[in-house]
């Protein structure tokens, strides 16, 4: 370069506008947004989740109101049971949406839990490494061996049902297997040189953490989340199914399924609709989860 | 070759003094009984650096030339000997008193697009340095800092918001020489920087090293395995084999006699333009593989491809002996050879 190119550079500097950059995210939302699956599942979820958000205006019952004249009576147009009632007249669109708010909070708060721990326990492992790597491995391995499901289940019975305890239960659970993921990749970034060289310029261990490493593993995180929250519906669903799920009158798909799975032959729309939300929105969640895969892995990139 | 860079100032007092340094690396056995093996990649290497001097580092792959540099750094805990940095030995030093001797010592690094946090942006990434050590400068001065940088490296400052991804090999490795320095720092290792590079573009990145040292004053440790590079940057040459200085001595010390035979048999390889003297030139190839680090030749660590080696040369480790002003070798016969 020489000497007048460099002053025109020098020059420009002041200048020129500033060009925007093309992050490796905004990349990644292009991509996902040309997946239709995933954008058909995103805009589903989107219609249950504002279902779920305004379903006290949706519906001329409330989700405990008892309607003596219709007791488990089937969708009815006309009187405004569009979903029918169950065994207890409680109409059963209000409760199939106020059971929506149950199992989505749970899914989302328990992933959350898990995310917050599991991504901050898998980095200090996988950053440090050697020793403190083993022990903190080693403890994961041994949290993964308790039968977890059987310490769920003796927590609610002694403390009783608490949707609270449900949500710390199920994320305990689910940060181990994300400890585990981030951990891996940390392994492999922290050789990488520009780890290195913020060592050697003395960027402190925490800020090389979040600053260079976790921002680097988000991407197989959150596809690991898409797939973890549908994980967690379905476990408080199973804990419902037992018994153990959220206390009455709330509900959740878990309880309302079992409930009807109780009076499958005499009322099958118990069953059918609560089933078909819980499928749809574990399908949903699947579909978008691989659509993050392929948009932030892309092979050719 | 190109202008000659200014000669080293030999006369003041070197800013950075390496002695008898060894990094061992433990290799966990097999066996279950067995002892931890060491893998002596930096098996007692000295030399000194002087202000505003390029010391080349050359050898063949796994030779250990990363791995000196790094743990002149401290990047990697030496497991022996010293590193001397202003005088002030820095092997083992405490975290507090190694914090602001970083702001003197960068790296730069063969894979450019590699050396640099993809989701950070060119101006973040330049910047990160300064935000460590001067804070205090406020947003907007360090700004316009990584701008001043990026046009003197010849990027263009209305870049500052992209992402690495967005440039070229050669580019990135303006950006990880930018970053190395914004801080103005006394020693860049630069390990293999060209190596990545495109052929027309290696020149550009050397040319722009050179005139960042001049301006700057800068010390390099420049390593490389192309030897003809080493030539045209480098004041001052070390070769080494398997972890130890074969030859240390002045570039054109080294290029006219060199004196060991390693050096010997690596400068031999590298073509000569003219046709002439390179069909007439002396030639000596290297036989046999590279020995591994974990099992070096007992005595001389050249001695199993070395043409010349006798008895004692399995018996005692030659050390590095002055053979002139400007050169020292390691080899029990490099009178006779
Ligand atoms: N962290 C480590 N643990 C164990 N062995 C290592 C480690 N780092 C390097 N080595 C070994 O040390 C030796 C020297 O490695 P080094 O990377 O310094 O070589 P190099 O001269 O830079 O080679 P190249 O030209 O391939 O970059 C090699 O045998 C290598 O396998
Ligand atoms: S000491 Fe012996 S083996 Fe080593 S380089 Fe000299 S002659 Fe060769
Ligand atoms: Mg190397």
């Amino acid at each position: 370069m020489n000497k007048s190119e460099k002053t025109a550079l020098l020059q420009s500097a002041g200048a020129a506008e500033e060009i925007e950059g093309r992050s490796l995210w905004r990349d990644a939302r292009i991509r996902l947004f040309r997946n239709k699956a995933a954008v058909g599942s995103m805009i589903i979820l989107g219609i249950i989740t504002l279902l779920a958000i305004f379903a006290p205006l949706l519906s001329p019952y409330a989700y405990d109101q008892i309607d003596w004249g219709y007791i488990q009576e089937g969708p009815n147009w006309e009187n405004g049971h569009i979903f029918g009632t169950d065994g207890n007249g409680r109409d059963l669109f209000i409760r199939v949406l106020y059971g929506a708010r149950v199992s989505l909070a749970v899914g989302l708060l328990a992933t959350t839990v898990s995310l917050i721990i599991g991504v901050t326990y898998g980095a200090v492992a996988g950053y440090f490494g050697g020793k403190i790597d083993s022990i903190m491995m080693r403890f994961v391995d041994v949290l993964y061996s308790l039968p977890f499901m059987f310490f769920v289940i003796m927590l609610m019975v002694v403390f009783g049902r608490n949707i609270f305890l449900i949500f710390v239960a199920l994320g305990a659970v689910e940060w181990l297997t994300m400890a585990r993921i981030v951990r891996g990749q940390t392994l492999s970034l922290r050789r990488r040189e520009f780890i290195e060289a913020a060592h050697a310029t003395g960027v402190s261990n925490f800020k090389i953490i979040f600053r260079h490493i976790i921002p680097n593993v988000l991407g197989p995180v959150i596809v690991y989340m898409t797939l973890t929250i549908p994980q967690v519906i379905l476990t408080e669903s199973f804990l419902s199914f037992l018994g153990l799920g959220v206390q009455e009158p709330l509900t959740s798909w878990g309880v309302l399924i079992s409930e009807g799975a109780k009076v499958i032959e005499a009322s099958t729309w118990m069953l059918i609709y609560p089933a078909v939300f819980l499928a749809l929105t574990l399908f949903c969640f699947n579909f978008i989860g691989d659509g993050l895969r392929d948009a932030l892995d892309p092979k050719d990139r | 070759m190109s202008v000659m860079n200014k000669s080293a100032k030999k006369d003041a007092s070197p800013i950075l003094s390496v002695r008898d340094l060894k990094v061992h690396f433990p290799i966990s056995s097999k066996g279950l009984f067995a002892p931890d093996r060491q893998l002596k990649a930096v098996d007692g290497v000295n030399f000194d650096l002087y202000p505003g001097e390029t010391l080349g580092v050359v050898g063949e792959s796994g030779c250990g030339k990363s791995t000196l540099g790094r743990a002149i750094l401290q990047l990697i805990p030496p497991t022996d000997g010293q590193v001397a940095w202003l005088g002030k030995n820095i092997v083992g030093a405490p975290h507090r008193d190694m914090q602001p001797l970083r702001r003197d010592l960068q790296i730069i690094f063969q894979d450019p697009l590699a050396s640099l946090n993809p989701r950070m942006t060119i101006g973040e990434i330049i910047a990160e340095p300064l935000v460590t050590h001067k804070p205090e400068l406020g947003k907007e001065e360090i700004k316009a800092r990584v701008k001043r940088m990026m046009a003197r490296v010849g990027l263009l400052p209305q870049m500052i918001n992209r992402y690495p991804h967005e440039f070229s090999g050669g580019q990135c490795q303006r950006i990880g020489i930018a970053r190395a320095m914004i801080l103005e720092p006394k020693l860049i290792v630069c390990d293999e920087p060209v190596s990545a590079l495109d052929v027309s573009i290696q020149a550009q990145i050397v040319n722009l090293l050179q005139e960042l040292q001049r301006e700057f004053d800068l010390s390099l440790i420049f390593i490389s395995h192309d030897l003809s590079i080493v030539r045209h940057i480098c004041h001052r040459i070390m070769v080494l084999y398997l972890g130890n200085v074969a030859e240390l001595a002045d570039r054109d010390s080294i290029y006219a006699a060199p004196r060991h035979p390693y050096t010997k048999a690596l400068i031999s390889a590298v073509p000569i333009p003219d046709p002439e003297i390179e069909r007439n030139k002396e030639r000596i190839v290297l036989t046999g593989d590279l020995p591994s680090p974990l099992s070096p030749p007992s005595g001389c660590v050249f001695r199993t491809r070395c043409p010349f080696a006798k008895d004692k040369c399995a018996q005692e480790p030659p050390v590095l002996e002055r053979v002139s002003d400007s050169q020292e070798v390691a080899c029990h016969f490099h009178d006779s050879i």
